[in-house]
């Protein structure tokens, strides 16, 4: 083992010990985007590929906003393939479509009203699963990924005022459909 | 401040992104606007319920398994095709870009000045806290001394370079002492200035803050803070003399350097 093989051995070494920590955070980002195990799971597998591959021209700072980037251009080279036909999201199978009918202006008494009350993981993954792109993006960005805006501004390649009237919008959207769902109007 | 402001900025404010002066704007804001008070209690009650939550997926073992084995492939045999290849910058929902549209363009006008610019920001309060610490009793020089040829040789061994000591004394800047201070976790040399009444610290790194062209200004808490790079270092000069003043100094520091060898 000396020479090319060597070396592509260690680049490969170095990558991992880099980047397979954030793996949970580039497979969460990618179910809230594309809101489908599968996909998100084959999305993950080429973000990690592409990653490798660009490996080089890595030049920090942070690893984790790299990664999201990468894995953001890969979820949108899916919504191309899908093009039209959004196909069923597996965290809110009950919605017909997510833009016709959003969740969040349907105050329903559900076994979720209760789930709510007690701060629900499944629950609120379902409120933010139901909000539309790119306000899903920017929460989960924020609040799961914990990334600071400037770093948002970098994963979702807009400016940095973008992301504060994203974020505030989404997060109105958010407390509309978690009053709703708690069935008390704020 | 008004509260459309108030409802983009309040959220900078709870994501700890807003610099301190604007976060004071936003506080006055909320303590005089009951509506905007009530809307930040509520978003922070929902992002406190969030932070509690593990919204966090686990990525599944099987799928760690097939990147792991995935991963030391040589590139030719990494870039089979997959349809998630070909890359796209179509957007797939447009559309709601434009309802944005607006509070951008707010937000846009708004950012420019508000959200630190994390590295620099801190920085540049660090020094001025430096600065005022210095100011305390006992605290403004470690080696005190107006002969340079005193404060340059004390910082041997102290910092991984030799900052330039410079003697302004003729042009009204008089060399007072140097100290060894600690800024973003790094040890940064001060050579301390009188002028006038006033104290001028100036801090020198290797690398302290972005490097930009030509100095840059600001005043923070009421200290004039001047940044600029010259010959590989980074100085901060901070004190509570007129802007104009500060400029002057840093002219003069830097004609000192520029042209020949610094003392």
């Amino acid at each position: 083992m000396i020479g090319d093989a060597h070396d592509e051995h260690d680049r490969a070494r170095r990558f991992r010990d880099a980047a397979l920590p954030h793996l949970d955070d580039v497979f969460t980002l990618a179910r809230y985007l594309l809101r489908n195990v599968t996909d998100a799971e084959d999305a993950v597998q080429e973000c990690y590929l592409r990653a490798l591959r660009h490996f080089d021209s890595y030049r920090g700072p942070a690893m984790k906003p790299w990664l999201l980037a990468i894995l953001r251009n890969v979820c949108n080279a899916e919504f191309a393939r899908r093009s039209k036909q959004e196909s069923p999201a597996d965290y809110c199978e009950e919605e017909p479509t997510e833009e016709e009918q959003p969740m969040w202006q349907e105050p329903q008494a559900s076994p979720e009203t209760v789930l709510l009350r007690q701060q629900d993981g499944d629950s609120i993954r379902r409120l933010v699963a139901a909000l539309p792109q790119p306000f899903r993006e920017v929460i989960v960005l924020r609040e799961v990924n914990d990334l600071s805006y400037h770093e948002i501004a970098e994963v979702a390649g807009v400016p940095v005022g973008t992301v504060m009237s994203r974020l505030a919008r989404a997060r109105s959207m958010l407390r509309s459909a978690w009053n709703a769902a708690e069935g008390s109007t704020p | 401040m008004n509260c459309a402001e108030s409802a983009i900025l309040l959220h900078a404010l709870l994501d700890g992104e807003l610099d301190a002066g604007h976060a004071r704007d936003v506080e006055a804001h909320v303590a005089a606007c009951p509506a905007c008070a009530e809307k930040l209690k509520a978003f922070r009650a929902m992002r406190e319920a969030m932070a509690e939550t593990n919204l966090k997926q686990a990525a599944p073992a099987h799928l760690r398994s097939r990147i792991e084995a995935a991963l030391p492939l040589p590139p030719s045999r990494v870039t089979a095709p997959s349809r998630f290849f070909q890359p796209s910058r179509r957007t797939f929902f447009g559309g709601f870009a434009v309802g944005t549209a607006l509070s951008a363009a707010l937000a846009a006008s708004l950012v420019l000045t508000v959200v630190r610019n994390d590295q620099e920001q801190t920085i540049a309060n660090e020094v001025v806290s430096a600065h005022i610490r210095s100011l305390q009793p006992g605290h403004l020089t470690d080696v005190e001394t107006s002969d340079q040829h005193t404060v340059k040789p004390w910082f041997n061994g102290k910092l991984d370079v030799a900052p330039p000591v410079i003697d302004l004394t003729a042009q009204g800047f008089t060399l007072i002492g140097g100290r060894l201070d600690y800024i973003d976790g790094e040890p940064v040399a001060s050579i301390v200035y009188r002028y006038r009444k006033h104290v001028i610290n100036l801090f020198v790194a290797q690398r302290l803050g972005a490097r930009h062209a030509g100095a840059k200004s600001e005043t923070i808490q009421g200290y004039n803070v001047r940044h600029w790079s010259q010959e590989g270092l980074d100085f901060w000069a901070v004190s509570d003399v007129a802007a104009d003043e500060l400029d002057e100094f840093d002219q003069k520091i830097a004609a000192a350097l520029g042209p020949g060898p610094a003392s």
